[in-house]
Formats: C-alpha cells, sequence, structure tokens
C-alpha cells in the first residue's frame, strides 16, 4: 500500500566522532499516513541502499515506546511534533504532505555522535552505576509483603520509575542538563523504603558523576518535563536538590 | 577537597547559591520598595532623605546592605559561570529549536534579563548610592512644626565638606524640628523628571518582571522546595507578587514623578 | 550422543533441594579465580550475570543494545506469574506448576517445571528488595491479577510495563558489580561465534558494532541469554534487533536446539497497516475479558467494508459471527491464545477479513460501554485504547478495535539439561534463548519468572557444579581455537560485504517472513511445509548470490548486522520447518492440520511425539540429525484439552 505524501527531509549525516557532519537532503515520496516516522525512514534508507549509499543511521529497537533507543530530534523538538510519545510511536499523519522535516541528533558534549543520528549515551549507564541500586545480593531478602507501602507512595515511586532512559530530557534542555533522569532515577528509590539505607550516599554519588559527564545544569525551563515522552515530572528535580541538600550539608554519609 | 568546597562546586551546590542570593534580593526588593514609598510623601523628601540616612548608616542595615552587594556579585558571577558550563555542554547547537513548544521565553531568557538588571542596577547605584555617598550634594533643611508635623518649610543648604550627612535636632524655642540632610531626594526627582532615565528604569522593570516570574518559582525548585500543596502559593507570589505587583510598583514612582512635573 | 536431561531422582517436590545439595561447591576463595562469560543482559543475562559477580565470580557481560536496560525485556507489559498464593484463592506451588504443565500442553519437563513454580515466590521478594515498584492496594501490600484466563489472581504487575520495572531491577544489580568492577560490561558489542576448546565451550568472538573490532573473549563458561528469535517471521512483536545469531553459532558449534517450531503467536495484535510494516504492536491480552471478537456474518458484506462502500456501525447484530462466542461457548472470548488466534485466522483465510488489507477481525467494545459505561472501560483499558488510537488513527470508544494475531515468542531454543547446560560442555542458555519450560505453549506471565528463575536462582548453582569440576586453571585467548574461529568470523563478514547485489536485506528479510507466517505459522501442513523448504533455501541461495550489503567492517554499520542475523535466520527458518514437518501432531502453538479433532481442535498424539525435538547440527547443508528426549509424566495425568 503506497502512501499519499511527499517530504523534503533534511538529515544530519555524520560519518563518525571525529568527522565534521552536514545537512543532507532527501526526498521521502509515496508516504503512508500510517507509517511511524521510523518505517517512513526505513523505506528511504532502502532506496539509499539500492542506490549504494550508506543508509541514515539511527538507534532504535522496540519501536512501542518503551526501551528508549530511538532519539531522534525532529524539526526542532525531540521526538517530534506529537507530545509524549517516543520518535518511534510517531506516525507520519502528524505531518503534512510538502513538509520539510530536518531530523538532527540528540545534541550534548556528553552525547558524542557514533554515525548521523546515533548517539553514545553511556554517559548514562556511568550515571546509574554510581549508585543507582540498592545494595542487596541475590537470596536473603525479606518476602515481598514484609514492609507495607503507602499505595500513594508506590505509586509515585512508579511514576519516576517509568522513565525509559531515552535522552529526550537532555535533548531538551537548553543547557544540555541530565537532572530529569538523575533525578527520576534518585526518587524512585529515595521514596520507597527499601532504598532509604543508602539514599543520601546516592545522590551524592549519582549526581557526581551527573557532572563530570559534562552535562549542564538545571534552569528550571520544564522544556525536559514537556518533552518526555513518559511525563516524568519536575517534581522529580526538587527531591532530588532536596535530598542532594541535605545530605551534604546535612548528613554523614560522604562519598 | 572539602566537602564544602565539593557542594559549592557542584552544579547543584551553584544553582543553590544561585537560588539564595536570587531569593535574598528579592526580599531586599520588598525593603527597597517600602523605602521608596516616602518618595510618594508631599514632604519635599524629607521622610525620604531620613530613610536614605538610616539606610546608610545604621549597622545592622549596612551589614545587610554589604551582604546585599555580595550577593548581587555572587549572583551575577555565578550566573556567568553557570551559562559558560551550559554552553559548554551543547558545543553543537540545533539547526532547529523550537523551544517556545516546551518552555516559557522567560525561563529560557534569565540570562540576557538579569544582564539588563545587572546594567541597571550599576547606572541605578552609580547615580544615587555613589552620589549620595561621595558627590558634593547641597542639603535641604527641613523645619517642622512641632504643633503641626505637616507644617514643613524645606531651604536649600550648599555642600560643606564638615557637615553631618544628616542631622536632626529639636529647637524647642522656635518649636520646631529642624532636620538637615544631604538632598539625594532631589537627585531623584531629577533623575525620575528625566524621559530617557524613567525610560530605563521601566524597562528594567519589565525584566525584573520577566525575570522573577520564572526566577522567584524556579528558586524554590532548586532548593528542594516544592509540594503539591504549597506550589500553588509560591508560583502565585512568583507571577504576581514579585512578577507584578512590585516591578509595576517600583515602575510606578518614576512615572509618578514625571507625570507630577508635565 | 545421548540426551541426559539429568533430572535428579526422587519426589518433584524435593528434586531441587537435593539437587542443589548434590551440586559441587567452589571454594570462596577460588571464585575469582574463574570468568563468566554472559551473552545477553536482558532479565536472563542480567539476572545471572549480578548473581554470579555477587557470589565472587569475574564476570564479562555481553549486549548489542547501547545498555542492558534497553535489552527486549523492556517491553514485556502484563506482569509476572509467582505462587505467592498472597490473596488466599487456593493457589501453590503445585497449581503453579500444573498449569504451566498442562498450559504447555504436556510438552515439557515435570522436574523443570515444578523448580520453576518454587523459585518463583523468591523472585517476587528478590525484585522487591531491589526497589521493583510493583503495583500495590491501599493497604501498602503488593495487588494480584488473574492473566491470561488463570483461574487464581498470581501475576504481579507494574501497570503495563512489568517487563521494564523488572529488567531497571536486575539491571540495577548488574550496574552495581560493575561499579564493584566484578563485571566488565560490553554494551553495543554482537557475539559472533562460540569458542570450543577440547568440546567445551571456553570464550567467544564478538564484533564491537561501533568500531567494527572483532574480539577475542576467554572465560571457564560462556552464558547464552540472548532471547527469542520470533523476528525470523520479519513480523512480530519482538523488538527490531531480536534475533538468533548466538543461539545458533552454539548450534553450529554442537549444542542441540529443541522443539525449534514451537511458537507463540498472539491473539490480540494490531493488524499490519502496510509492506512499510517494521514490526507489530501487542494489545494486552486482557481486552478479551471485556472485548468481544466478531468477523462480518458474509464474504459480501466482509468485501464492501474492506472498500470501505459500508461503515462497520452499519452491520446490523444478524449481520456480525461472534464466532469465539458461537464456537466456544463455556469460554467464548476467553479461549486460550492458540485457539483464539487459529480461530481469526479461519475467519480471514475465509474472505471475510475486515480493513484495508482484509487482514484482520473485530475485537468491539460497545456491549461494555454500554453495560460498564465509557468511563470505567476507560479506567480498565484507557493506555491501551490510547495506543491503539495512536497507531491506527481509529477511535476504540467509537468503533471496534481491528485485531490480528501475531509472532510473539518462541518456546522452541537450544536445548538444556535441568542444569541449563546445553549439549556443549561449559555452554549454557537462560530465558527465551533455552528450550524451555513452556513446552508447546506459553502461559501468560511465565516468560519473565523463568528468564529470573534462571539467572537468579537456578544458574548461579548449576554453573558453580561445573566450574568446580574443571577447576580454576587460567584460561586465555592463545589457544588455536580462538584464531582460527575468529578467522571464520572475518571471513564471513567479508563474504557478506562482498554481496553487491540487487536485492536489500530487509527485503530477504520479509520474504523469509512471509513464508514463514504462510506456511509455519498457525497452521501448518505437510504440503505446505515441504513447499516451504523448498522456498527457503531457494531464498537463502539467493541471499548469499544478490543480496546488497553496504559499506565496510570498521565502521558503526546497521546494514551489516542485519545482514548476518538475516543470514541466520534463513538457516533456522529450515529447521524450523523441519521440526514442524517431523511432528506430526497438534500440540500447543504447533496446529498441524492433519491432527485435529472432529471439532477442528488440536489433536494431540502422546503416544509417538511425548518427547523434547532436540536436533544437531550435521554441516552445512546436511540435514540435521533428530534426537529424541522422552518425556515422563509421574505426576500429571494427560488429557485432551477442551473450552466447548
Ligand atoms: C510485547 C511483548 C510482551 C511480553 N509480555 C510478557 C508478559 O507480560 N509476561 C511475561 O512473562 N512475558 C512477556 N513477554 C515475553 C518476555 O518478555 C520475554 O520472553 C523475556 O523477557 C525474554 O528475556 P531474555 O532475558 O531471555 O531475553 P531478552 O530480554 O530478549 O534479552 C536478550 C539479550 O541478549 C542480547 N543479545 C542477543 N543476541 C546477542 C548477540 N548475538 N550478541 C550479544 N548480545 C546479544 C541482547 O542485547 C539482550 O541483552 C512479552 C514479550 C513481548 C514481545
Ligand atoms: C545582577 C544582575 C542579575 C543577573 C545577571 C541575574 C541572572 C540570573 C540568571 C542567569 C539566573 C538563572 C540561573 C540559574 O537558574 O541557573 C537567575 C536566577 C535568578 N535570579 Fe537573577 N540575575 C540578576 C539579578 C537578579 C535580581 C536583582 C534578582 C532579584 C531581585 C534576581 C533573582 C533571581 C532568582 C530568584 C533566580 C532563580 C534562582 C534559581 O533558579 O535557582 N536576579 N538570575
Ligand atoms: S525504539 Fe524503543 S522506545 Fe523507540
Amino acid at each position: 500500500m503506497s502512501g499519499n505524501m511527499n517530504l523534503t527531509l533534511k538529515v544530519w549525516r555524520q560519518k563518525n566522532e571525529s568527522s565534521k557532519g552536514q545537512f543532507v537532503t532527501y526526498k521521502a515520496g509515496d508516504v503512508s499516513p500510517d507509517m511511524s516516522f521510523l518505517e517512513m525512514l526505513d523505506v528511504v534508507n532502502e532506496g539509499l541502499v539500492k542506490k549504494g549509499d550508506e543508509p541514515i543511521h539511527f538507534d532504535h529497537d522496540c519501536r512501542e515506546g518503551i526501551c528508549g533507543s530511538c532519539s531522534l530530534h525532529i524539526n526542532g523538538r525531540p521526538h517530534g511534533p506529537k507530545h509524549g510519545v517516543a520518535t518511534c510511536q510517531l506516525h507520519m499523519r502528524s505531518f503534512e504532505d510538502g513538509q520539510t522535516v530536518v531530523i538532527e541528533p540528540w545534541r550534548a558534549s556528553a552525547f558524542p555522535i557514533i554515525k548521523d543520528l546515533a548517539t553514545n549515551r553511556s554517559a548514562f549507564e556511568r550515571i546509574q552505576r554510581a549508585g543507582g541500586y540498592v545494595s542487596v545480593n541475590t537470596g536473603g531478602v525479606p518476602d515481598a509483603n514484609e514492609i507495607a507501602i503507602p499505595k500513594v507512595i508506590a505509586d509515585e515511586a512508579f511514576s519516576s520509575a517509568t522513565c525509559i532512559g531515552c535522552g529526550a530530557c537532555v535533548a531538551a534542555c537548553k543547557n544540555a542538563s541530565a537532572m530529569l533522569f538523575v533525578s527520576a532515577k534518585v526518587s524512585q528509590l529515595a521514596l520507597l523504603p527499601q532504598g532509604q539505607p543508602e539514599r543520601y550516599r546516592r545522590v551524592q554519588a549519582m549526581v557526581a558523576q551527573m557532572d563530570e559527564e559534562g552535562f549542564g545544569s538545571c534552569t528550571n525551563t520544564g522544556a525536559c518535563e514537556a518533552e518526555c515522552p513518559v511525563g516524568i515530572s519536575l517534581t522529580n528535580i526538587a527531591r532530588m536538590n532536596r535530598d542532594y541538600f541535605t545530605a551534604k550539608l546535612f548528613k554523614e554519609d560522604e562519598v | 577537597m572539602s566537602n564544602f568546597a565539593q557542594t559549592f562546586s557542584s552544579s547543584l551546590g551553584k544553582k543553590l547559591i544561585m537560588s539564595l542570593t536570587g531569593l535574598f534580593l528579592c526580599t531586599f526588593l520588598i525593603v527597597h520598595l517600602v523605602g521608596n514609598f516616602q518618595l510618594f510623601k508631599d514632604d519635599n523628601g524629607q521622610a525620604f532623605n531620613s530613610y536614605a540616612y538610616l539606610m546608610t548608616h545604621f549597622t545592622p542595615i549596612k551589614v545587610v546592605s554589604y551582604l546585599l552587594y555580595t550577593s548581587i556579585i555572587v549572583h551575577a558571577l555565578y550566573a556567568l559561570i553557570l551559562t559558560m558550563g551550559n554552553r559548554k555542554a551543547r558545543p553543537v547547537g540545533y539547526a532547529v529549536q523550537a523551544g517556545n513548544a516546551n518552555s516559557p521565553w522567560t525561563s529560557r531568557n534569565m540570562g540576557i534579563l538579569g544582564t539588563i538588571l545587572l546594567i541597571f542596577i550599576v547606572i541605578h547605584m552609580g547615580d544615587f548610592w555613589w552620589k549620595y555617598h561621595n558627590a558634593e550634594l547641597p542639603y535641604a533643611k527641613y523645619e517642622i512644626s512641632l504643633d503641626n508635623p505637616q507644617d514643613i518649610k524645606v531651604s536649600e543648604l550648599p555642600w560643606d565638606a564638615k557637615r553631618l550627612i544628616h542631622s536632626d535636632y529639636v529647637d524647642t524655642q522656635a518649636g520646631k524640628e529642624i532636620v538637615v540632610s544631604k538632598d539625594l531626594y532631589k537627585v531623584v526627582a531629577k533623575a525620575f523628571t528625566t524621559p530617557w532615565y524613567v525610560a530605563l528604569y521601566v524597562l528594567s522593570m519589565v525584566a525584573l518582571s520577566f525575570h522573577l516570574i520564572h526566577g522567584f518559582r524556579s528558586a524554590f525548585q532548586t532548593i528542594g522546595w516544592d509540594h503539591k500543596k504549597y506550589v500553588p502559593l509560591i508560583r502565585f507570589l512568583g507571577v504576581w507578587i514579585f512578577g507584578v505587583l512590585i516591578p509595576l510598583l517600583f515602575a510606578a514612582m518614576p512615572i509618578f514623578f514625571l507625570l507630577k512635573n508635565y | 550422543m545421548k540426551l541426559d536431561a539429568k533430572i535428579p531422582e526422587g519426589p518433584l517436590a524435593e528434586k531441587w533441594s537435593k539437587h542443589k545439595f548434590n551440586l559441587k561447591l567452589v571454594n570462596p576463595s577460588n571464585k575469582r579465580k574463574y570468568t563468566v562469560i554472559v551473552v545477553g543482559t536482558g532479565l536472563a543475562g542480567a539476572s545471572a550475570a549480578a548473581s554470579l559477580a555477587e557470589l565472587g565470580y569475574n564476570v564479562k557481560a555481553f549486549c548489542f543494545q547501547d545498555s542492558p536496560r534497553r535489552a527486549h525485556s523492556i517491553a514485556a507489559q502484563g506482569g509476572i506469574n509467582a505462587a505467592k498464593n498472597y490473596q488466599n484463592d487456593g493457589d501453590s506451588v503445585y497449581r503453579l506448576f500444573y498449569d504451566t504443565v498442562k498450559g504447555g500442553d504436556y510438552r515439557a519437563r515435570e522436574g523443570n517445571v515444578y523448580r520453576l513454580a518454587e523459585v518463583s515466590v523468591n523472585i517476587i521478594d528478590q525484585c522487591v528488595a531491589q526497589g521493583v515498584p510493583f503495583a500495590r492496594e491501599y493497604g501498602g501490600l503488593l495487588d494480584n491479577r488473574s492473566f491470561g484466563g488463570s483461574q487464581v489472581s498470581r501475576t504481579f504487575y507494574a501497570r503495563g510495563q512489568t517487563g521494564q520495572q523488572l529488567l531497571l531491577g536486575a539491571y540495577s544489580a548488574l550496574n552495581r558489580q560493575i561499579h564493584n568492577g566484578k563485571v566488565e560490561m560490553y554494551t553495543r558489542h554482537e557475539m559472533m561465534d562460540v569458542v570450543t576448546v577440547d568440546g567445551k565451550a571456553q570464550g567467544i568472538i564478538t564484533r564491537d558494532l561501533v568500531t567494527g573490532k572483532i574480539e577475542s573473549h576467554a572465560g571457564h563458561a560462556v552464558l547464552l541469554c540472548t532471547g527469542g528469535y520470533g523476528n525470523v517471521f520479519y513480523l512480530s512483536t519482538n523488538a527490531m534487533g531480536c534475533n538468533v545469531t548466538a543461539a545458533w553459532k552454539a548450534h553450529k558449534r554442537g549444542a542441540y536446539f529443541g522443539n525449534p517450531c514451537f511458537t507463540q503467536i498472539h491473539p490480540t495484535c494490531i493488524p499490519v497497516s502496510g509492506d512499510h510494516q517494521s514490526k507489530l504492536t501487542l494489545m494486552s491480552e486482557s481486552l478479551r475479558n471485556d472485548g468481544r471478537v466478531w468477523a462480518p456474518k458474509t464474504i459480501e458484506l466482509a468485501q464492501k467494508l474492506r472498500k470501505g462502500e459500508i461503515k462497520v456501525t452499519d452491520l446490523k447484530e444478524e449481520d456480525r459471527d461472534y464466532f469465539l462466542e458461537r464456537k466456544y461457548p463455556a469460554f467464548g472470548n476467553l479461549v486460550p491464545r492458540d485457539v483464539a488466534s487459529r480461530n481469526a485466522k479461519e475467519a480471514v483465510d475465509a474472505g471475510k477479513g475486515v480493513g484495508a488489507s482484509g487482514i484482520a477481525v473485530f475485537l468491539d467494545f460497545a456491549d461494555a460501554i454500554k453495560r460498564l459505561g465509557e468511563d470505567a472501560v476507560r479506567a480498565k483499558y484507557g493506555n491501551l485504547f490510547d495506543m491503539y488510537y495512536q497507531i491506527t488513527d481509529e477511535n476504540p470508544y467509537k468503533q471496534p478495535m481491528r485485531i490480528y494475531p501475531a509472532v510473539h515468542y518462541t518456546m522452541g531454543g537450544l536445548w538444556v539439561d535441568y542444569n541449563l547446560q546445553t549439549t556443549v560442555p561449559g555452554l549454557y542458555c537462560l530465558g527465551e534463548a533455552n528450550f524451555s519450560d513452556h513446552g508447546a505453549n506459553r502461559l501468560g506471565a511465565s516468560a519473565l519468572m523463568q528468564g529470573l528463575a534462571d539467572g537468579y536462582f537456578v544458574i548461579p548453582y548449576t554453573v558453580g557444579d561445573y566450574l568446580a569440576t574443571i577447576g580454576p586453571k587460567a584460561v586465555d585467548t592463545s589457544h588455536p581455537a580462538f584464531a582460527q574461529t575468529k578467522k571464520e568470523v572475518e571471513d564471513r563478514i567479508s563474504k557478506l560485504l562482498s554481496l553487491k547485489g540487487t536485492k536489500t536485506i530487509n527485503e530477504y528479510h520479509r520474504e523469509l517472513g512471509l513464508i514463514m507466517w504462510e506456511y509455519c505459522g498457525m497452521a501448518r501442513t505437510e504440503e505446505g511445509l515441504i513447499k516451504a523448504k523448498g522456498l527457503i533455501s531457494a531464498l537463502r541461495e539467493d541471499f548469499w548470490k544478490n543480496a546488497i550489503v553496504s559499506g565496510i567492517n570498521e565502521e558503526f554499520n546497521q546494514n551489516l548486522e542485519g545482514a548476518g542475523r538475516v543470514a541466520d535466520f534463513l538457516e533456522l527458518g529450515e529447521l524450523m520447518v523441519d521440526d514442524a514437518l517431523n511432528r506430526k501432531e497438534s500440540c500447543g502453538g504447533h496446529f498441524r492440520v492433519e491432527s485435529q479433532t472432529e471439532e477442528g481442535e488440536a489433536l494431540r498424539d502422546d503416544e509417538n511425539f511425548a518427547y523434547v525435538a532436540a536436533w544437531e547440527y550435521a554441516g552445512d547443508n546436511q540435514p540435521e540429525v533428530l534426537h529424541k528426549e522422552e518425556l515422563v509424566y509421574e505426576n500429571v495425568k494427560l488429557t485432551q484439552r477442551s473450552y466447548k
């Protein structure tokens, strides 16, 4: 089934981290409004490969908006014009026939470009390794129902835990700040009783790593929250800040 | 690095400094505003000049005012440091960035708004604070009837290096309180009847308004004071009191003088 | 070689405890002298890597995504089973065991399944301790729901994203060990082959997906936790990157492949919208609790609908065929996955399909909305309805959803014994990648359970036994087998890169998928399977002549990655067909049209097929050799399923 839309794509192409990139213009013809944005790119790529050109590289995997791989900055917005979805859930019916679509990678010094639209987000990994866990070994843990957790707390922790780690918050932030991501991770465990023993160590360790990675600082613009595909809220940032200052100024845990 | 050095060199620590200095400046705005209300009094500046003296010579207030100057400098300095850091965090910008789609304009332009404020503060301090302390200003002599405090006679005394900046004594024989004060009121009144100065002042108050519409709320968020029940209050204060009312009242003074003299 | 499943002797309930006692232990101070390689860091791999590192082993872990958190486990929606009996509704380890064996249509091992049910309770404790935010009741205790037609509420869930929450838990445990230096994590690395030395697995060859560097890694044991191969069908609910490469390479190095044709087809997925379709989206099973499945009564009506001459809302009650309710009055719309799927296919094959493509049936909520009110329906299914709306641009509150079955899970995989060891000593397989405990059909919410059971609670014991046996002698990559295997990997990459034909990798993949779906999908016939075998081998031959692979090895090259994976699918596909041909009975997800009851239901043949088919690779273009592991049932009685 072919479609009825024709688009002009301006895509950032860059061979590898060290080379200089530039925009290249492509025509995407016969686009069906039912296609997802990534499927539209698949079709463009098929054409490129057939011509002997290199396909446009971009990260993607689940295509259901949960793995957090896809990461395209489309017409000035992370994950494109539609609110509350990841790029893979964006459909072409959100665009108009004849439109020009500018596609860029996430831009942040902490997310170096690997190729074209794919970036290296391992900074997020290192932040989580710095302390984003509860130090329990397998086995020897209490029964799951031993500690009752008020539903509001459990729900709040869950909301923080829905973060898919895509990095749209960094991409959207004018300062390339990772505060929303880090605070969501910190919050989830700070809220739950299981996270209490390491609460103040964790926040210090994760913030220190975040700073080391070279993310910008937060000016509370709220762009991250607005662009987050799963709606992680700014409250997490306030909560993390509170814990951080409490830890630094009033607790004896040091990292 | 010591724990504290580490804390305040972290991105969050720097933000804490921004936020605390910012909020301190906000409290100062209230004090300043209350003082400025003296300008509206129809007493040829007697109350205002006394207030100016109090503000500059009462030790506790002096301590606070030095804190204030430091705050302004630190606030501006950290704004610069943070802004530079933020630039470095995104060395290659986007070709297209639809900022309006996800964030308010004010929040993205705190640096520019702050710079306007800084320029304003420098001019403002140069014009009033510097002159008051260092320039050879004439003095105003107020003779206030003890029977009727409404009855004030004012006369000008020339600059005299030996004269106290402010003196206040009661002449029981004449039944008058005599107040002699370096006449800042005149300086202010003159400035406020100069159209370009008024324009600058009003523009700066617009900048202040925008700066605080975002900044006040933001400062609480930075410290971590976020609570479902109280955020609406903070938001209200930020927008309506600090963002609208206070800048409006500040702006009202020069406009008041300008109109009064036309 | 005779297959020995090594199931411990003794009463069912004591097998695992006794076995654990009999397994050799590694001296604590020796543990750090061992290196274990874990390929894949989804639920199975991350939990295994973390648990082994906690014990003191050195672990090298690999995944092809840029983060372990992005493994396909992340996408699981519904929940995870555990025999906690928190609801006091009669659940028990035995009941979970029984349901799983029955649900698998009696093609799984009793011993394994019982162990799975037994450790299921520990999984929930472990996850909660890690900070997994499961759904809770107002009293603060854990909530459960009934899932997939189960008669007890034993499914733990975290809204619609249980998989993500469980994976984040395992991932955090893994991160802790990476931080402690016990796990060396290699992301964006793809395992290209297993290295065997003297018949034992002793390492792997990987490709750094960013630089293209081919690397050798040595270890005392290799754990494959690389997930399922549903993408052999091209369209499935699996993530785009899911592949069989690791398992297939292991197979070619001597690991037998168990029950490759056992595939689960999920009845409620959003149908294909066009040729551009790259994957299918699952709509939770729970929708069938309130939705009614139907198709137009006549072909004419279906045709008119497809052409848009009439609207679905124009169809009167008597023009609709609620085929599940009609055929299965007792279970109605809640028949098991395989039955629901097959019936939808029948309707479509009969020309009664709907939607522009004609490959879909309706799932209608009009009655539920009338009965419960739109708000109640929204509260229950709001996020699913939104997702549907998002993808199809049709409002399911106003018109019925269109659904169609899609490939969802593969019960088949590398054959493993009770210790999760493949037929290659030192090579283990965990999670969806092994032929697993689900027999011929997996129950909802049991895959997550199995992956975590394998990783947290089984492998730490069983691999220790092997390691203690071989001793802590250092291993490195200097053995010629490493150089040899590495060269074979490089040669294959060069061969792929030399392909400069006319057809893209995607085109081959799609074509393979169509063949598999048509002939080895929901209904399989001898004739069709034989045809498929020919088609696949012709396609494979064509692939190695006419495919185009762009770029070079020494760079990030997604086209090359895809080419390698599709090449392996092209080999696996044929084995699946062989297996389906061999299994002349119908069981679970495997429906042989020749083997059905008079009413058209699946007919098992326990006499001849109560075995695991384990296939041995016999060389390129050689027929694979079938080994049978007889299944012995001492505790449950084999019965024919009926849902009438
Ligand atoms: C849409 C959907 C919903 C589901 N819902 C449920 C549910 O509600 N309940 C339930 O119990 N089950 C559910 N399942 C099934 C379940 O999610 C999976 O079976 C299970 O998560 C598989 O886990 P795993 O660890 O075995 O593999 P995966 O999570 O797939 O992990 C595979 C790992 O192997 C790595 N890998 C693969 N190949 C290579 C290679 N060659 N080299 C290096 N690394 C490699 C990958 O990077 C990844 O880390 C669902 C499945 C789908 C598709
Ligand atoms: C001297 C000139 C000024 C400059 C250059 C300046 C600049 C800035 C900048 C760039 C920020 C955002 C920083 C960040 O959030 O990281 C900021 C925040 C703020 N400013 Fe200013 N400002 C100035 C004066 C003032 C004044 C006069 C006030 C108050 C009367 C003020 C109050 C605030 C507040 C409350 C914040 C929010 C702090 C936070 O988000 O944590 N600023 N300022
Ligand atoms: S591809 Fe997984 S979130 Fe988009």
